[in-house]
């Protein structure tokens, strides 16, 4: 299998002993053969590839003045900000914008308790343009709760969490609606063509992206319908990938962007939509809880709000931190349970389950902010991660980061001579004007409430800490506490752990992972590479399986990871079921050993949300 | 000269959880993904492949519906459509659209445009009548090609091999015909982002039902729409007599 191949391209497949260990290593396996799981360019290069010899891989390129990845809140107001200064200053500007989902809005996921204030900033005639802002919050409801029982926490003003003054909002239909008034003033959006790779100049700046390939098939070799797919140059390319982007990780490698901050942390977020009982039905009222059933020392919570637009539909969803220990624990179960408790079934009760989705979120906050600006571009949004963890809101932080990245970039592009050191422009303007705006102020506040939960009292300890420094002090304390490091650094191994033991899905409350994935419309052009590439095939089993128990098998959403038995011969094997993806990024984050690096499968691939 | 005309419509997309409206008149479309007909893209491709293969000169394609349709015509033009008509129909007549009022449409197009082919999806995925192609042939005492897995020109006449539930069926008609893509026909091409580029700038007419002479009156009223019946849960059973037994008490047996 590759392995031996990749195994024999290595320096030391030179030495006597590396070859010993090699046929021992053979010897070790069972007789059965490991089918290979990884096929993707990334991983095997096509330039050593007989089967690409004489394939042409040419590109076509095209030039505009900024290109931007993603068409997400931060993504959508970046773009619509530098129109709008175009506009003001009658000069001209092409702005491409590129999103894998197939329409603006499919790929989109969040609660949302949305803070209008950069919408307002943005467009003070929201309401006029009519944006989906229906539901003002009209109650705000906070519970600490047990196995049986739920104790109310007072929401009381000025703790980060209140919500008065806020909008619940379909945050995929918000987005949708940004994207009509992105095209209105002239951005060049194209959905379903995904940002597969980023390109240099000679001295190093980013010089664009190029859209991801089509037809290639599963085993890696080219088909009858290959084509390459399109450079888009740009005097600047903004990132905006939402939370854990794949181009931006290589971003912080090749720029060294993250040298000053933690790694990021984050959380999972599993979200469902449920046509209720109109009888139950309270159109504004917002809950949040925590407790039951995590145990105090795995961060998470839920959300329920109730949307007021036509039909008695709520929004509901469970959150759980990535830095949990425990390998068998299942954040898709965690969420299914938990809708059984008195107060949440109470609602659910008579209604129909309409929609499924997950996604990753960030946790990091002040801690976890990389540099922002590299030669010829800059991250905006959740990607390098401006999410106000206790307010559970980042959609305003990134908005706000498009806008100044739109405003620091709009003098620089549009200049007769831009002056700058590097082909692409490097632009720190960005960086200063996201450090004089309330975005840090924001951040800078609530900064240690999250590490707050890593005492011996955990989730308590975190809630003493947020009303004693928050919400007296407004985090004007002068220390600054650390996350504990990496997520996937935090499982313990399996043998030292307790199995969880869910209860059944019942099928009216609760209900099993695949019928939840459909929900999610998620579908992948199945001939093709598997987007979840892994570094090393035998890792899995060797590593993940053997230490962990295999706990991507319960923390992928989607149920994309399966260890299941060889078809001869003794062992397991993990099967990808890439087809099912949801792309939450979990995997990638949560990975003990790190060996699956996700990356973006052909464009218009993935879930199809309708305003989730 | 030789021109052929397209039909391509936006459906939902394949992948997607259908919803029925809570009020039963039909089902959710308002913010679902919606694709290009897997079959009209099929019918483009070969229109296409014709084209490139010079049995014909060009190639229009032809979409009826709201203001949306026109982004499955852009589609179209991006797999190499040379230009798009957008036939306006919206509201309560696009909801009781059905096969015979799109082949009246067609059938007035094809006269109009002058075509030699009518090439379309044999069948719509979200309604399955499988009537348009043949409904458009019969208003234009056209021959039909359809079900069509292999085509082949040669001059006047076209050769199809027809997918028949026997079998394949290879049938000679003269042009101009009426031809229906069935699954084997092709691989349909990507629509790249420099073709869809490109497309921007190709034209797309617009008219209305009422500019070709079609009345859009529905002869079909739906009553009600439901979800289909839950599936029962199955039971296990130990042996072969329980297996039996089971049988004869529900009278299967």
């Amino acid at each position: 299998g590759p392995h031996f191949i990749s195994f024999l391209a290595s320096p030391s497949a030179l030495t006597g002993s590396a070859l010993f260990f090699h046929y021992t290593w053979r010897r070790n396996c069972s007789s059965a053969v490991m089918p290979r799981i990884t096929s993707h360019y990334t991983i095997f290069p096509r330039d050593k590839d007989p089967r690409w010899e004489g394939v042409e891989m040419e590109r076509f390129a095209d030039e505009a003045d900024v290109v931007i990845v993603g068409g997400g809140p931060a993504g959508l107001s970046a773009a619509i900000r530098l129109k709008q200064l175009a506009k003001e200053q009658e000069k001209e500007l092409r702005v491409c914008l590129v999103e894998k989902a197939s329409q603006i809005g499919a790929h989109t996921l969040s609660g949302a308790c949305l803070e209008p204030s950069a919408l307002n900033e943005l467009f003070p005639d929201w309401k006029e343009r009519g944006a989906p802002l229906n539901t003002p919050v009209t109650e705000d409801l906070f519970s600490i709760l047990t196995e049986k029982y739920r104790i109310p926490v007072p929401m009381l003003p000025g703790l980060p969490m209140n919500n008065h003054g806020n909008y619940i909002v379909r945050l995929g239909h918000f987005v949708h609606w940004l994207g009509e008034q992105a095209e209105e003033l002239g951005v060049e959006i194209y959905p379903g063509y995904a940002a597969a790779e980023v390109l240099f100049h000679e001295d190093g700046s980013v010089k664009g992206i190029a859209t991801n390939d089509v037809g290639i098939a599963k085993d890696g070799s080219p088909k009858d319908v290959f084509e390459r797919g399109m450079e888009l140059h740009a005097k600047v390319t903004l990132f905006g990938e939402g939370c854990h982007g794949h181009l931006a990780k290589q971003l912080y490698r090749q720029f060294n962007l993250r040298e000053n901050c933690e790694p990021q942390t984050y959380a999972i977020g599993l979200k469902e939509l449920w046509v209720i009982d109109e009888k139950k039905w309270r159109p504004g009222r917002v809950e949040h809880s925590v407790g039951w059933p995590l145990n105090r020392n795995t961060y998470g919570g839920s959300f329920l709000y109730h949307l007021n637009e036509g039909e008695p539909l709520v929004a509901l969803g469970f959150v759980v931190g990535l830095d949990y220990t425990n390998p068998y624990l299942s954040p898709f179960r965690e969420f299914q349970r938990w809708k059984h408790h008195p107060f949440v079934a109470k609602t659910l009760e008579g209604g129909d389950r309409i929609a499924y989705g997950a996604r990753a979120l960030n946790e990091g906050g002040y801690q976890c902010l990389p540099k922002v600006t590299f030669p010829g571009g800059m991250l905006i949004g959740c990607s390098p991660g401006f999410m106000n963890v206790p307010k559970i809101k980042g959609t305003h932080t990134a908005m706000k980061s498009g806008m100044l990245a739109a405003e620091a970039i709009f003098p620089k592009v549009t200049a007769e001579d831009p002056a700058s050191e590097t082909a692409g422009l490097h632009i720190p303007e960005y960086e200063d004007n996201l450090k004089k705006s309330w975005i840090w102020k924001e951040l800078y506040a609530v900064r240690n409430i999250r590490p707050s939960f890593h005492n011996y009292f955990g989730l308590y300890g975190g809630m003493v800490y947020t009303g004693v420094f928050y919400w007296i002090l407004r985090g004007k304390e002068p220390w600054t506490l650390k996350h504990a490091g990496l997520d996937s650094a935090q499982l313990k191994p399996a043998k030292e752990c307790t199995p969880i033991e869910y209860p059944k899905p019942d099928g009216k409350l609760s209900f099993d992972l695949l019928s939840s994935v459909a929900l999610s419309g998620t579908n992948h052009e199945g001939d093709q590479p598997p987007h979840l590439t892994l570094k090393d095939d035998s890792i899995p089993v060797a590593n993940n399986l053997a230490i962990y128990d295999g706990p991507e098998q319960r923390f992928c959403p989607a149920g994309v990871y399966e260890y299941v038995p060889l078809e001869t011969g003794e062992g397991m094997r993990l099967q990808i079921n890439a087809q099912n993806c949801v792309h939450c990024k979990t995997c990638d984050i949560k990975d003990p050993s790190q060996n699956i690096n996700w990356v973006v499968p052909e464009g218009s691939g993935g879930p199809a949300y309708n305003g989730l | 000269m030789s021109r052929v005309l397209v039909g391509v419509k936006r459906v939902i997309d394949y992948a997607v959880k259908i919803r029925v409206k809570p009020d039963q008149s039909g089902v959710v479309t308002d913010g679902v993904k919606h694709s290009m007909n897997p079959f009209c893209e099929i019918a483009v491709e070969e229109a296409v492949k014709l084209k490139e293969k010079k049995f014909i000169k060009e190639v229009v394609a032809v979409s009826c519906g709201p203001s949306q349709v026109t982004e499955t015509i852009r589609t179209a033009l991006a797999m190499g459509c040379d230009r798009g008509i957008h036939v306006e129909v919206s509201g309560k007549d696009y909801e009781a659209m059905g096969p015979l009022q799109i082949s009246k449409i067609f059938a007035a197009l094809a006269k109009k445009e002058e075509a030699s082919l009518v090439i379309l999806g044999k069948q719509a995925i979200d309604d399955d009548c499988n009537q348009t192609g043949q409904m458009t042939a019969a208003l234009l005492d056209w021959p039909q090609g359809t079900f069509a897995s292999e085509v082949t020109i040669d001059g006047e006449t076209v050769k199809v091999v027809r997918e028949i539930d026997g079998g394949l069926e290879t049938i000679k008609i003269s042009m101009p015909a009426v031809l229906t893509a069935d699954l084997r026909l092709n691989t349909p091409r990507y629509a790249t982002l420099p073709n869809i580029m490109k497309a921007k700038k190709k034209k797309i007419a617009n008219m209305k039902p009422a500019d070709l002479g079609v009345d859009m009156v529905s002869r079909v009223e739906v009553l009600r729409v439901d979800e289909p019946p839950t599936r029962l849960a199955g039971v296990k059973v130990e042996t072969v007599d329980d297996l039996v037994a089971k049988l004869k008490a529900n009278g299967t047996i």
